[in-house]
């Protein structure tokens, strides 16, 4: 379980809670978080779960799998912030994370 | 104030529930689901669900609980047996009439069945539901060779689970080549082949006339031969579930005929998902898709409309398949191309074939290729240089500046 908090584009947040055996993506989508699309329901086939996690977070999670990284690469809106959130499980270690939302989903 | 009902309980019907209260509609929302089970998706049920990789929970839309959070009445095991335009109402199988507002159908489809001689033996099998998985899987742990009766999506990724968990894997396929319907002779060669050499047996131009079997099926009767089979799986295409709609009075034609903005015939009366047949303005055609992207999006556009809005559909379907540890990733229709282009080794199954009608890419096949997949979902309709686009070399980023 962890306290997540999501910052939409246009800067509304979303403090959420997140279960141990889901994923980012499921914690944003089952608490109804505009901005993340999901489109293949966590299978990390369509990048539509973009999200942006600063250094310091981003430190603490599993370095992006190959596929991860491919579906991201050509992303226009890619930074180096970029992650897949279907990607991320939830842990007791992301407590007070903070996750930003990109503009559009691709 | 009577809301939103919702007929079908699937990807759409929650996708739209979920967008409706995402923009802040307050009214009821109504969900009515043949099924026992909460909204759940279909993909897993012939990948990892199937494999044993992931639990029931694992498959549903939204975790049970989100539904009363969010005050969503769902009605499981609730049949919708009629529309009453006139009235604004539907009625159940609850014994209840209900009133809507805003209707929304989201029926699905089903799986064409194949009737012929033994049809009704046990052990024959269509793969749609979770009830149907779970039946197959749990005749699995037991049987050692399984027929399936259709080379498509399905049927192929039935044969990698199968395969994987040591059953010995037959398909029967009516048509020349595996994925005849779906896609181009290259692809259906690269599936071939590959599952040729996992040790499944293809036999294609082969229609099955019927099943044997005392109580269970126990073989498969084709013209050429008979073959042995502790279980059948049937995947041979499904059906939109149009016939609510059609009873009802709302324009049907190969699934229930909508607008842009998912709108049918009938007055706030909205088709989402597999049971429509909508216009795609960026193919310019209609189109009847069997697609989780398409449910989820039509599902945001009725839920804008609904609301007020005025979001049209306009989206490049796309699709997926998983077999083996492979990773298909499919955009627009290889039928629209005039040539292909492929990148990449297919002997290192590690590729992507490009189509391209007057120069520009209308569809792509990428397998274990997300880059080229992701390339292909931002170049659609556009000009690609075909030599930058067969050169491995070439960094696909700089086609997109």
């Amino acid at each position: 379980m962890a306290t997540i908090r999501f910052i939409e584009f246009n800067g509304t947040e979303h403090l959420v809670s997140g279960a141990n055996d889901s994923s980012l993506m499921e914690a944003a989508v089952t608490n109804l978080v505009p901005g993340i699309d999901a489109d293949c329901g966590g299978e990390c086939s369509c990048a539509t779960c973009h999200v942006l996690i600063d250094q310091v977070w981003r430190a603490k999670l599993d370095q992006p799998s190959e596929i991860e990284e491919s579906m991201l690469d050509l992303n226009p809106d890619r930074t180096e912030d970029s992650r897949l959130s279907c990607c991320i499980p939830v842990t007791e270690d992301l407590e007070g994370i903070t996750i930003k939302l990109p503009e559009f989903q691709y | 104030m009577a809301g939103v009902v919702i007929i079908g309980a699937g990807q759409a019907a929650a996708q739209t529930a979920a967008s409706l209260r995402q923009e802040k509609f307050e009214g009821p929302i109504t969900i009515f689901g043949e099924e026992s089970e909460f909204p759940y998706q279909r993909p897993p049920l012939s990948k990892d669900y199937l494999a044993g990789k992931i639990s029931v929970e694992k498959t549903l839309v939204r975790p049970a609980e989100f539904y009363d959070s969010k005050n969503i009445a769902v009605n499981l095991s609730a049949k919708v047996e009629e529309i009453d335009l006139a009235q604004n109402t539907i009625s159940t199988t609850l014994s209840e009439t209900f009133k809507y507002d805003n209707l929304v159908v989201a029926t699905g489809s089903r799986a064409r069945e194949l009737i012929i001689p033994g049809h009704e033996l046990n052990g024959v099998h269509y793969l749609r539901s979770l009830k149907d998985v779970d039946a197959i899987r749990n005749e699995m742990k037991t049987a050692k060779e399984i027929c399936i009766v259709g080379g498509g999506y399905i049927g192929l990724e039935v044969a990698a689970v199968a395969t994987i968990l040591g059953l010995k894997v037959t398909i029967l396929e009516m048509e020349s080549r595996i994925l005849k319907r779906v896609t181009t002779e290259k692809m259906s060669e690269f599936y071939h082949a590959l599952h040729a050499k996992k040790g499944v047996d293809i036999r294609c131009s082969t229609q099955v006339q019927g099943f044997e079997g005392e109580g269970s099926v126990s073989s498969v009767i084709t013209k050429e031969k008979t073959f042995k089979s502790d279980m059948v799986i049937v995947g041979i295409g499904i059906l939109p579930n149009s016939e609510l709609a059609q009873k009802a009075g709302i324009d049907c034609e190969n699934g229930i005929l909508v607008n842009e903005n998912c709108q049918t015939s009938a007055r706030n009366v909205y088709a989402i998902g597999d049971c429509s047949n909508h216009p795609n303005p960026i193919l310019n055609r209609r189109l009847r898709l069997e697609s989780v992207p398409n449910a989820m999006e039509q599902a945001r556009v009725a839920a804008n409309n609904i609301l007020g809005g005025d979001k049209k559909y306009s989206t490049i379907p796309w699709f997926w398949s998983d077999q083996y540890d492979l990773k298909l990733q499919m955009l627009g229709f290889s039928a629209d191309g005039e040539t292909s282009i492929v990148r990449g080794e297919v002997s290192e199954e590690k590729f992507a074939v490009f189509y391209l009608s007057n120069e520009k890419i209308v569809a792509v096949d990428a397998v274990n290729s997300p880059k080229e997949f992701m390339l292909a979902k931002q170049l659609y309709g556009k000009r690609a240089d075909p030599e930058q686009l067969s050169d491995v070399n070439y960094d696909l980023k700089k086609m997109l500046n």
